[in-house]
């Protein structure tokens, strides 16, 4: 019997090991699957018995260059609208998320719980049952068709960043609040002196989190936007496939390892608080 | 003062309220309304009263999607809560490089689903895809995925079980939480493993067990992405889900009116069957130090 505390003894390692290896490597094999397709020439990834070895670097830099390249399907334009709306959008989740977690952390007043508990609920709301409506709305204000439903909703906070902002400020000591107010200092001052600083890890999270929804969204833009200059990665990738019976599949993961590298390298470079930020949305509120 | 201090944590939040009021409960109340109208955008919307309504409850396509994510949801969301804290419990096991697992494992996760899906189209091909290559390695001749109902629901069933990693995180944060002692109480009395984990983790983790319950079924109640990107939807409507419905009823038909009843039954449903999660889950998770 293994003793509490002791170490595993070592089959039981050797197991672990194994498993995680294997996990890991399942867990990989799609992304490996879709780089090693992208820098094959087509004759090799349209063969059943390609194999799985990546091709030289000249059919790999002719690959990307097809993608880039294409008549039809703007990537590069597509990348910067990406980017652009993700920005502006990252810019006001986390601006106003920052505000109104401030309220539902550090002001005292009636109506807060009742209120958080509303917020925490409209996380429930999915997306298509509003999408409907929404397009009506944004129709109405002549947003359609423009890069504005996808990100001015944004300066408005999302429910999902409030909660984890708040959840963050509440573990800030008291004390120093009490200090500053002694200093003379009202809330906003409070806010901008303290909260602010002491929370930037916490909205590097958000901002980081939000931007990978705004990136990999694919709903949203196919419901607002309506002509191709204006389309996202995400649709464009969807364009790109579609018309598959013209375009080889290492071509199809060229484009498609176009728009995943951004996010995985941000994940990477950012793993460890990006995965606390997500372990914390788990814990009660 | 108090008054005045409501004004202020009003102040604050209002970023939120106004959002809240413009883009939750706007739409909602539309979506309300115009689920009793007949309106194609061309024309001003007329009201039908319940027509709406008692269409749907004879449409056939209502019929299989409601069939289609039922099924959807009562596979995959067991089959998720299994392999995500299969996969925290693993995980959590002290190893070298457990940083590594845990990024590698998460990875897929991050990825946007319509390029997860574009690359699980590509491993699903029956001719090409490196899923039928594998199982033939181990002597299994690989059905072809896309070609009947049941096998695209199961392609897109166990593409779901790359995307574990959120949950399977939060699982992770709860573990640490287990109270050593506990475990290792049982241990000395002799428990095995798997009683241990039966018996003393799962029911220390319950609460958090739920909460990944209820979030998961909201996402999967709204699928979408991955059928319109691997399936289309087919064969025959076989993985046509909700949600698609919902979008070809407003942007392929557009009949508005109709997608907003949609809409609005779909709202309904999920509401209720999350309140039902909630009030049959309470009765077997235990809470430390009483209820939250």
């Amino acid at each position: 019997m293994i003793e509490p505390g002791m170490k595993p003894n070592g089959p039981a390692r050797m197991v672990t090991w194994l498993l995680l290896a294997l996990c890991a490597a399942i867990a990989l094999f799609p992304v490996l699957y879709m780089a090693i397709l992208s820098m094959q020439p087509a004759a090799q990834a349209m063969n059943a018995d390609g194999g799985l070895v990546p091709g030289s670097l000249a059919d790999t830099a002719a690959n990307y260059s097809a993608v880039v390249n294409d008549d039809a399907i703007n990537f590069p334009l597509y990348f910067r609208n990406t980017l652009l709306i993700a920005m502006l959008a990252v810019a006001g989740v986390v601006c106003s998320s920052a505000i109104a977690a401030y309220g539902f952390a550090r002001v005292r007043w009636r109506g807060r719980q009742p209120l958080f508990i509303v917020m925490l609920a409209t996380m429930m709301v999915p997306f298509p049952v509003v999408m409907v409506p929404l397009f009506v709305l944004f129709r109405e204000l002549d947003w359609i068709g423009t890069f504005l439903p996808l990100w001015v909703p944004a300066w408005f906070g999302s429910a999902f960043s409030i909660f984890l902002l708040r959840q963050f400020y509440m573990t800030i000591p008291r004390e120093l609040d009490d200090a500053a107010r002694i200093d003379g200092c009202g809330h906003v001052g409070i806010f901008l002196r303290i909260i602010l600083p002491l929370s930037l890890p916490a909205l590097l999270v958000v901002g980081l989190l939000h931007f990978m929804y705004v990136w990999n969204d694919f709903l949203g833009p196919l419901v607002f936007l309506t002509h191709r200059d204006q389309y996202t990665l995400a649709l464009g990738l969807e364009l790109y496939m579609s018309r598959l019976g013209t375009t080889p599949w290492n071509l199809v993961m060229a484009a498609s390892t176009i728009m995943v590298a951004p996010v995985l390298l941000l994940f990477l470079f950012a793993q460890r608080s990006f995965l606390e930020g997500i372990s914390t949305t788990g814990l009660k509120g | 003062m108090k008054r005045f201090r409501t004004l202020t944590g009003l102040a604050w939040i209002s970023p939120w309220l106004l959002g809240f009021a413009c883009f939750t409960m706007l739409p909602l109340a539309m979506g309300m309304w115009y689920s009793f109208t007949d309106w194609t955008l061309l024309e001003p919307a007329i009201p039908i009263g319940m027509d709406n309504y008692q269409r749907l409850l004879g449409d056939e396509v209502v019929h299989i999607a409601t069939w289609n994510t039922l099924l959807y949801l009562v596979i995959s969301i067991p089959l998720l809560t299994v392999a995500s804290i299969a996969m925290a419990v693993l995980l959590s096991k002290p190893a070298r490089f457990q940083a590594f697992w845990r990024v590698a494992v998460f990875a897929p996760s991050v990825l946007p689903l319509v390029a997860l899906a574009t690359i699980f189209k590509l491993m699903y091909d029956a001719e090409l895809g490196a899923m039928n290559k594998g199982l033939s390695y181990v002597g299994i001749d690989g059905p072809n995925w896309f070609g009947t109902e049941a096998w695209a629901m199961t392609a897109i069933i166990l593409m779901n079980l790359w995307v574990v990693g959120p949950a399977m995180v939060i699982y992770l944060a709860a573990l640490r939480d287990v109270p050593r002692d506990l475990n290792e109480a049982a241990s000395l009395d002799g428990v095995s493993w798997w009683g241990r984990l039966v018996n003393v983790t799962l029911p220390m983790i319950s609460p958090v067990i739920l909460f990944n319950v209820i979030i998961g079924f909201i996402n999967a109640a709204q699928v979408f992405v991955v059928p319109y990107i691997m399936t289309g939807g087919g064969p025959n409507r076989g993985t046509y889900f909700w949600s698609m419905y919902v979008y070809d009823a407003a942007f392929k038909y557009g009949d508005m009116g109709y997608a907003s009843t949609l809409g609005v039954v779909q709202f309904a449903a999920i509401l209720l069957l999350t309140l039902g999660l909630l009030l049959v889950g309470r009765r077997y998770v235990y809470y430390r130090g009483g209820m939250t």
